[in-house]
């Protein structure tokens, strides 16, 4: 196809290959160009157009400024500021909790014991699993009762510990909490496994030479060179716990009470139980908003401790 | 040599308790699947009564024949394998092509359109639902495999296209000059020289899509509601409504679910794990 230009006549080759070059690139980036810009770009563009509006989806929405917006912060019924307390609870575990013990998993395995490899693929596991399984399989344990979580406290003699986990609004968020993080450390620990293995052995070797413990060693030449990579870890955990939907339709869907509502089990009953398209997509909006406002703020701390 | 200075100074009884602390993880780890794999064959007097953790004593497996005939699992199981493959395939065809345009053809907005692209990996799914489910139900468009084929697509294309920088970056520039002396043009060169060049990448996207396309809920349980194109995890989800009292059924769908991935796994892991790091380091 291209080469064909270069037998051209001399005057428009240059001008026409340039066009041909332009439609070339263009060609190849069609396909994902309309995928990208239709599929994510242009929606949000409509997402953000509709945030602004008294809209049910069906007939021309009305135009109410930032009302949606405040209505979120200040409007009780909507569970909007809970939500979003629940998800940055979740955040919060998964990054001081799910993250500390995938980091001490990596570094561990970073040591050379013996069945490393096996640690490593057992521990990742989880991860390949889907999350509805994941949430089938612990709604099991939780199970009052039959499943085995409350089984083993009358075991070993704690009947007074048991428990209607999911559906006691005490422990509902605990319940979604426990298997969130949990499924989550392998994922973080390969990441974290990959960076540790990248450290040089002669680094190492210097330092223990040193007289450095495995320890010291750990805490000041491999985590300072893996920095970028708990960076990584701690933007995903953050944006994916704004993000968790998964478990939470599925262990608790979003009950008792709206206790364990998180912003996009809200965004889901917008449309099919409340018909307000339009709040839905200020919370889409929010969420698009959240997602970078916390990505950047992890790159900026990160980045003061340098 | 390397290898020997590393446990020398660290006493051994905090080495066995360090054994002890990573082996009690891993059986933490594997227990969810035993324990799934045992109750999809046990009776719920067996669940429910004297024999909650054991082995099955009387191995039932007709719950993996009511999970596939009154629970449909293999239907389900088909459609994920349909909508997958044609999910991966998309984004990978869509990402290689614009790869090679991103990092194989000099012009002035090349690094700009690539960090457009990276945008994708921060946005959020439920950022697009909204507007594309009115567009789809006003289409009439809910309820068929391209509803969820070309969302899943789209949405794994920024780490496609990610993946395939990395690799694309590797392969020498002599080769398109020496194929353009030969006569091939910008279309010659991608499809005769740069894509074959791209097999290692096939794998490493390919892996990562397929569990994002296989294990995905939220959009499935928002464009299908009809049980003909359910996907795995919807289906899931529908059964366990319908036998909330008998569960060795439900666990038979979840190891239906499960197993075809883990068995996977279990051979490739390397290649599966080195996918998911891939798919991370430059994050």
């Amino acid at each position: 196809m291209a080469e064909n230009n270069s037998n051209n006549n001399t005057g428009n080759t240059r001008s026409n290959a340039k066009f041909r070059k332009g439609l070339d690139i263009f060609l190849f980036l069609l396909p994902a160009i309309l995928l990208f810009v239709g599929i994510l770009i242009a929606p949000i563009a409509v997402s953000l157009y509709r945030s602004f509006q008294k809209w049910n989806g069906f007939t021309p929405g009305t135009f109410i400024g930032f009302k949606n917006y405040t209505d979120l912060f200040t409007s009780g019924s909507l569970h909007f500021v809970p939500a979003l307390k629940n998800a940055l609870i979740i955040a919060f575990f998964s990054v001081f909790v799910q993250l500390p013990f995938s980091l001490f998993l990596a570094l561990l395995l970073g040591r050379k014991y013996k069945g490393e490899r096996f640690f490593l693929t057992v521990y990742f596991m989880p991860v390949l699993i889907s999350t509805v399984v994941i949430g089938q399989l612990w709604l099991k344990i939780y199970n009052p009762d039959y499943g085995i979580l409350n089984r083993a406290l009358m075991a070993v003699g704690l009947e007074s510990w048991t428990h209607v986990w999911v559906g006691d609004p005490k422990t509902a968020l605990g319940s979604v909490v426990v298997p969130t993080v949990w499924q989550y450390i392998g994922y973080h620990m390969l990441l974290m496994y990959a960076g540790v293995k990248g450290v040089s052995p002669d680094l190492r070797e210097a330092a223990m030479l040193d007289g450095a413990t495995n320890w010291q060693v750990d805490r000041y030449v491999v985590i300072p060179i893996i920095k970028p990579i708990i960076r990584t870890s701690v933007i995903f955990a953050v944006t994916g716990s704004l993000k968790s939907y998964d478990l939470i339709r599925i262990i608790t869907n979003a009950g008792p009470t709206h206790k364990t509502e998180v912003p996009s089990t809200l965004l889901e009953d917008m449309l099919f139980l409340r018909n307000r398209y339009g709040m839905g997509s200020t919370i889409s909006v929010m969420l698009i908003i959240l997602c970078f406002a916390f990505a950047l703020a992890i790159t900026a701390v990160f980045k003061d401790k340098e | 040599m390397e290898e020997r200075y590393t446990l020398k100074k660290s006493n051994p009884a905090l080495k066995v308790f360090i054994y002890i602390l990573l082996v009690v993880w891993a059986f933490i780890n594997l227990f969810p699947i035993y324990f799934m794999f045992t109750f999809s064959l046990k009776s719920n007097e067996e669940i429910f009564g004297k024999n909650v953790v054991g082995l099955p004593h009387e191995w039932r497996w007709s719950n993996y024949s009511s999970a596939m005939g009154t629970g449909n699992m293999g239907l389900y199981f088909f459609n994920s394998v349909l909508v997958t493959v044609f999910s991966i395939a998309i984004s990978i065809m869509a990402a290689m092509m614009a790869t090679y345009a991103l990092t194989r053809i000099k012009w002035k907005w090349a690094e700009m359109t690539n960090a457009f692209f990276m945008l994708g990996l921060t946005i959020p799914l439920q950022a697009s639902i909204v507007p594309v489910y009115v567009i789809l139900s006003k289409l009439h468009w809910l309820n068929h495999y391209s509803t969820l084929i070309i969302p899943y697509s789209a949405f794994t294309l920024s780490m496609s296209i990610l993946i395939c920088t990395g690799f694309m970056v590797d392969i020498p520039y002599d080769l398109d000059e020496a194929a353009r002396i030969d006569g091939c043009g910008l279309w010659g060169t991608f499809f005769r020289i740069i894509a074959p060049l791209l097999k290692p990448a096939l794998s490493t996207i390919g892996i990562y899509a397929f569990l994002q396309c296989w294990n995905e809920f939220m959009f499935a349980n928002v464009f299908i509601s009809d049980s003909k194109h359910r996907t795995l995890p919807v289906g899931i989800k529908a059964l366990s409504g319908a036998y909330t009292t008998d569960w060795g059924p439900i666990g038979a769908a979840l190891v239906i679910a499960t197993f075809p991935t883990l068995i996977i796994y279990i051979f490739l892991s390397r290649k599966i794990q080195d996918s998911f790091i891939a798919g991370a380091v430059k994050g």
